[in-house]
């Protein structure tokens, strides 16, 4: 499949939500931890060799299962294929913690539920669709579900 | 000069390809689909002036753009990722032509034909609103019009009394597990309605009928008084007063933290309201 490097490199000079060096390892067999700046953009996560401009490699959270494993470690890993897990070790558990509720918000899927959510809630308490008067309300992104080509 | 190829090979941005292989090929619902004509954009040696077009079948999943070399190919040809891009009509000798430019003068940017006005329209649209930032925009601006009803519907709540009869009416079912209204445990995608770790999509929203349904609300919600969220007790009044929800803040596992908190003090006093006999 293509993708422009040019474009992912763009993304990943953006604003990040969270950046740190964190100690991350592949999940390929045999792989080490090895020190990354690993960097949260909207919906992507970068790593970075610490002493580099350009990411090695980027992650797309969607459809993806942050665990918490053992202390200060998580994982990210993906629905179709479980066991494939990109291990990360935190400085502390604190900051584990932290990665963990960041990354699980990270994806334009959650943020789509969210939204989602909201528009009922307000629909319920006001007998009005907020999406109304921004004329969007029949938009197929912020339709739960049903919506399928 | 065959070392600083190799080396460019070698430096290639990695990508979790066949997650998002899998992202664009399964069910979950797509923001817009179609089939659009895309300029083939010829780099070097073609000095001619003929452009060429291929039909490629286009998929829209949230900031996503894949385009497949038909529709029922199993994996795309590529992806476009839709950050900071504009997207504009574009002046060509091809009809309903549209081109994605990227902020980044260094991305090269996208022609693509629709087959008719109101499609290119529709694509325009779609591909405009497909920004992670316009969809956080608009969750909080969501965010902050829930605060402003949940405070305006505290603000002129009637008597105990009348409330509670409401309350009565939904809880009047005790088999009724007290999370019902919670809002789903989300997850990037995994969305688990409690137990189950089902594929993100429409399959695993049907689990819950009342959240699935849109807008219009399930009848047994249209009360006067309303709201299992609007409680009558004061201990619950006091929580109103500390919503989660802000606009400064992307709050929603707060909310969510909330709202089972609030579920739980119902139920609670329900509880105890009935070993009191007052039920």
């Amino acid at each position: 499949m293509r993708y422009s490097e040019r474009e992912l490199l763009s993304l990943s000079r953006q604003p990040a939500e969270k950046a740190a060096e964190i100690l991350m390892r592949l999940p390929k067999k045999g792989s080490v931890l090895k020190k990354r700046l690993v960097k949260l953009v909207v919906n992507f996560l970068f790593y970075f060799r610490t002493d580099e401009a350009e990411p090695i490699g980027a992650l797309l959270l969607e459809h993806c299962r942050i665990a918490k494993e053992e202390v200060n470690v998580f994982s990210i890993s993906f629905i179709e294929e479980p066991d494939r897990k990109y291990c990360f070790e935190c400085d502390s558990e604190e900051q584990c913690q932290e990665w963990v509720e960041a990354l699980r918000r990270a994806s334009y899927e959650f943020m789509r539920r969210s939204l989602i959510f909201y528009r009922n809630e307000i629909q319920k308490m006001t007998g009005k669709d907020p999406l109304e008067q921004y004329g969007i309300s029949e938009e197929a992104r912020f339709q739960l579900g049903t919506h399928k080509q | 000069m065959l070392e600083m190829y190799r080396e460019k090979l070698a430096k290639k941005m990695k990508l979790n390809e066949r997650s998002v292989v899998h992202y664009a090929t399964c069910d979950s619902p797509a923001d817009h689909a179609g089939f659009l004509r895309k300029r083939v954009e010829r780099h070097h040696h073609h000095h001619h002036h003929t452009t060429s077009y291929h039909r490629r079948w286009f998929i829209l999943k949230g900031n996503l753009l894949f385009y497949f070399e038909d529709r029922d190919s199993r994996e795309p040809l590529g992806l476009v990722v839709l950050e900071g891009c504009t997207v504009e009509l574009c002046e060509s000798a091809e009809e309903f032509a549209f081109a994605i430019h990227f902020e980044d003068a260094g991305a090269k940017a996208y022609v693509l034909v629709a087959d008719c006005h109101v499609a290119m329209e529709a694509w325009v649209k779609a591909l405009s609103r497909a920004s992670f930032d316009y969809m956080r925009l608009v969750v909080k601006e969501l965010e902050r019009q829930l605060e402003d009803a949940r405070k305006s519907l505290a603000a002129c709540h009637k008597s105990p009394r009348k409330l509670s009869s409401g309350r009565k009416r939904h809880l009047s079912n005790p088999a009724l597990p007290p999370v019902q209204e919670k809002p789903p445990i989300l997850e990037n995608g995994y969305s688990t309605w409690g137990s189950s770790c089902t594929p993100a999509g429409a399959s695993c929203c049907d689990q819950d009928g009342g959240f699935s349904k849109p807008p219009p609300l399930p009848p047994r919600r249209r009360s006067a008084g309303g709201s299992l969220y609007i409680a009558p007790t004061s201990g619950l009044s006091l929580t109103l007063q500390e919503s989660p929800v802000s606009p400064e803040t992307a709050c929603f596992s707060k909310l969510h933290h909330w709202y089972g908190q609030e579920i739980a003090e119902v139920r609670r006093e329900w509880l105890e309201s009935k070993k009191s006999g007052e039920l």
